[in-house]
């Protein structure tokens, strides 16, 4: 809930650090001539791809970008879905009010488990805790507060939960968190079957990569690199040892369809702001 | 008290400083709103105003804490989150707890609910899972989780954590609409856990944007389901047109984005605080009325 809902964790000193690749510029875009892919509509269909067969559910992708997400998964292969907008309102595919879903009510949602929500996260380590709390070694007196533990825990342990990082670096993706807010596989795991039987970390976007936990011991692997970046890179601005499989593939990219979809979805392009920073740093062919 | 007449009107209008004089040093006192939405400011600043101290604040914080925090007047912070909401991180939150000086009690969202539900129903606490393999429980030595009585999946008991009711000594909350009896309407969208912070508290405040006088409430459009407060929960009540500046009281206001930034930017300004004092603070709520209007 960007919306009256869970701001994002926006401080970019969190992401920053880590060295960027490259822009890719490709072809494949429906015979209109190359055009670049941008890393946006990259992350923006990974992102939408999370929300696969979860139905009629809520899905809440917190922030500009997981927004626009929700909004391309439900335009396609999700047509059931049901997205918060406007703060306290579900909206439709009009966006028209089709419901009214106010703060003390969405806990109604969480707790049913209707819901999949995507967050941000200020760290996050290789079983997929996650930290929105605060940084540094002493929880009482953080080197850096951040938001507090927002609805982590409850989100985690009730309902299937994916994250966006807009700046995949080692200060984020970290061996440690500092503070447990969402809770990963190895705590759930610590808890047993019955505690955690509603726990799911689906999947990790970065502005790198698609990180999954479909390891043995839940892991988290690298699923793909987006166009551009090589497994090195994301070795690089990860914290702790990843999974890698023998051949990591790339990142699909959206089709000419998908594109004028966005166009239509996000017209003002406000999905490109938050990982702006790849396109300034990155080196155009 | 000497009780009035049968028949005549309940009355129990009360200025910002008459609700704060009846507050006293360490209370537990819940803020209703939500980050910078709807927020009881106008009491706050009455607060700063005044020379109680030694508060434990309950809030979805937004600038209440902000500035309470900034003022010294918290020895203690229940919270799950606070911010400003367009803007992630709260400035004066931020510095007080980097310098150690907060107590707090950190909770998930839906526990800080249901804390407010279990003090509003009399219940020592209310179960969830909510808390869950989370550090909440590190962090808090007091919070204890509870074996169901009853048989769960497969047939053994659930272990939950017990939320603890959340019991205030007092609450303030803004709402669009209220009459002299404290009954309150709420026309904002969204009523966040303004109805729980009352129900969880000794004396329930509020302030609003438009008092109502002769006539019910909800004549205007017959939007009954608005009336979110009953007077019932209500001592007294406030009628403080702009109250929830610098935050927002849809569909009256939108917050102030470039005064909180100016705000947020206070905090990084050496005397930052003590010029955002004496500038919005130590001045009495009408000359701030006027200071607003004229920005």
């Amino acid at each position: 809930m960007t919306a009256r809902g869970l701001p994002e964790v926006h401080d970019h000193r969190i992401g920053a650090g880590g060295r960027v690749p490259e822009v890719h510029d490709h072809g494949g875009n429906g015979g209109r001539g190359r055009r670049r892919v941008r890393v946006a509509d990259v992350c923006v269909l990974a992102l939408a791809e999370t929300f696969r067969g979860d139905g009629e559910i809520v899905a809440n992708p917190i922030g500009v970008l997981p927004r626009v997400a929700g909004l391309l998964a439900r335009a396609t292969f999700e047509p059931r879905l049901l997205l918060p907008g406007r703060d306290a309102f579900l909206l439709d595919a009009d966006g028209e009010v089709e419901g009214w879903n106010p703060y003390r009510r969405m806990f109604d949602v969480v707790w049913s488990g209707r819901r999949h929500v995507v967050m941000g996260a200020g760290q996050i380590d290789r079983y997929g805790n996650q930290n929105l709390a605060a940084i540094g070694p002493d929880p009482r007196r953080p080197a850096r507060q951040l938001l507090g533990f927002r609805g982590a825990p409850g989100n985690t342990i009730n309902h299937p939960t994916s994250y966006w990082v807009a700046r995949h670096s080692p200060r984020v993706l970290v061996e440690r968190v500092d503070v447990v807010c969402g809770v990963g596989y190895d705590r759930a795991a610590a808890l047993g079957p019955d505690a955690a039987r509603f726990h799911e970390i689906r999947r990790v976007v970065t502005d790198l990569a698609v990180l999954d936990f479909a390891t043995p011991d839940h892991r988290m692997r690298l699923a793909s690199v987006h166009p551009g970046v090589s497994v090195a890179d994301v070795v690089a601005a990860t914290g702790f040892e990843l999974a890698i499989d023998a051949d990591v593939p790339e990142t699909p990219v959206p089709d000419a369809t998908v594109l004028e979809l966005l166009a239509r979805l996000d017209p003002e392009g406000t999905r490109h702001a938050e990982v702006a920073h790849r396109e300034r740093e990155g080196r155009s062919p | 008290m000497t009780a009035a007449p049968a028949g005549s009107p309940i009355d129990k209008t009360l200025t910002e400083e008459e609700i704060v004089d009846r507050l006293r040093d360490g209370m537990t006192l819940g803020i209703g709103g939500w980050g910078s939405r709807r927020k009881p400011m106008s009491v706050v600043r009455a607060i700063l105003r005044s020379d109680l101290r030694d508060l434990t604040l309950v809030s979805c914080g937004g600038p209440d804490v902000g500035m309470l925090c900034a003022a010294g007047r918290v020895r203690t912070l229940v919270f799950a989150f606070v911010t400003l909401d367009v803007i992630p991180l709260e400035p004066y939150f931020r510095r007080a707890r980097e310098a150690g000086e907060l107590h707090t009690r950190e909770l998930d969202e839906g526990m800080l609910l249901l804390g407010l539900q279990a003090a509003a129903w009399r219940l020592p606490f209310l179960p969830t899972r909510a808390g869950l393999g989370s550090d909440l429980l590190a962090l808090d030595p007091d919070l204890r989780t509870v074996t169901s009585p009853y048989p769960g999946p497969g047939g053994r008991p659930e272990e939950l954590v017990a939320v603890p009711a959340i019991p205030l000594d007092a609450a303030v909350v803004h709402v669009n609409r209220a009459d002299r009896a404290g009954n309150g309407q709420i026309l904002d969208d969204d009523p966040f856990f303004d109805q729980l912070f009352l129900g969880a508290a000794g004396q329930g405040y509020l302030t609003c944007e438009e008092l109502v006088d002769g006539g019910p409430l909800a004549a205007a459009d017959g939007d009954f389901r608005s009336l979110d407060v009953g007077r019932h929960l209500v001592a007294g009540v406030a009628h403080a047109p702009g109250g929830s500046h610098p935050t927002a009281c849809a569909p009256d206001r939108a917050r102030d984005l470039p005064f909180l930034e100016a705000y947020v930017r206070s905090a990084a300004e050496p005397d930052g605080w003590e010029r955002f004092r004496a500038e919005w603070v130590d001045v009495p709520e009408a000359e701030y009325r006027a200071r607003v209007a004229a920005r």
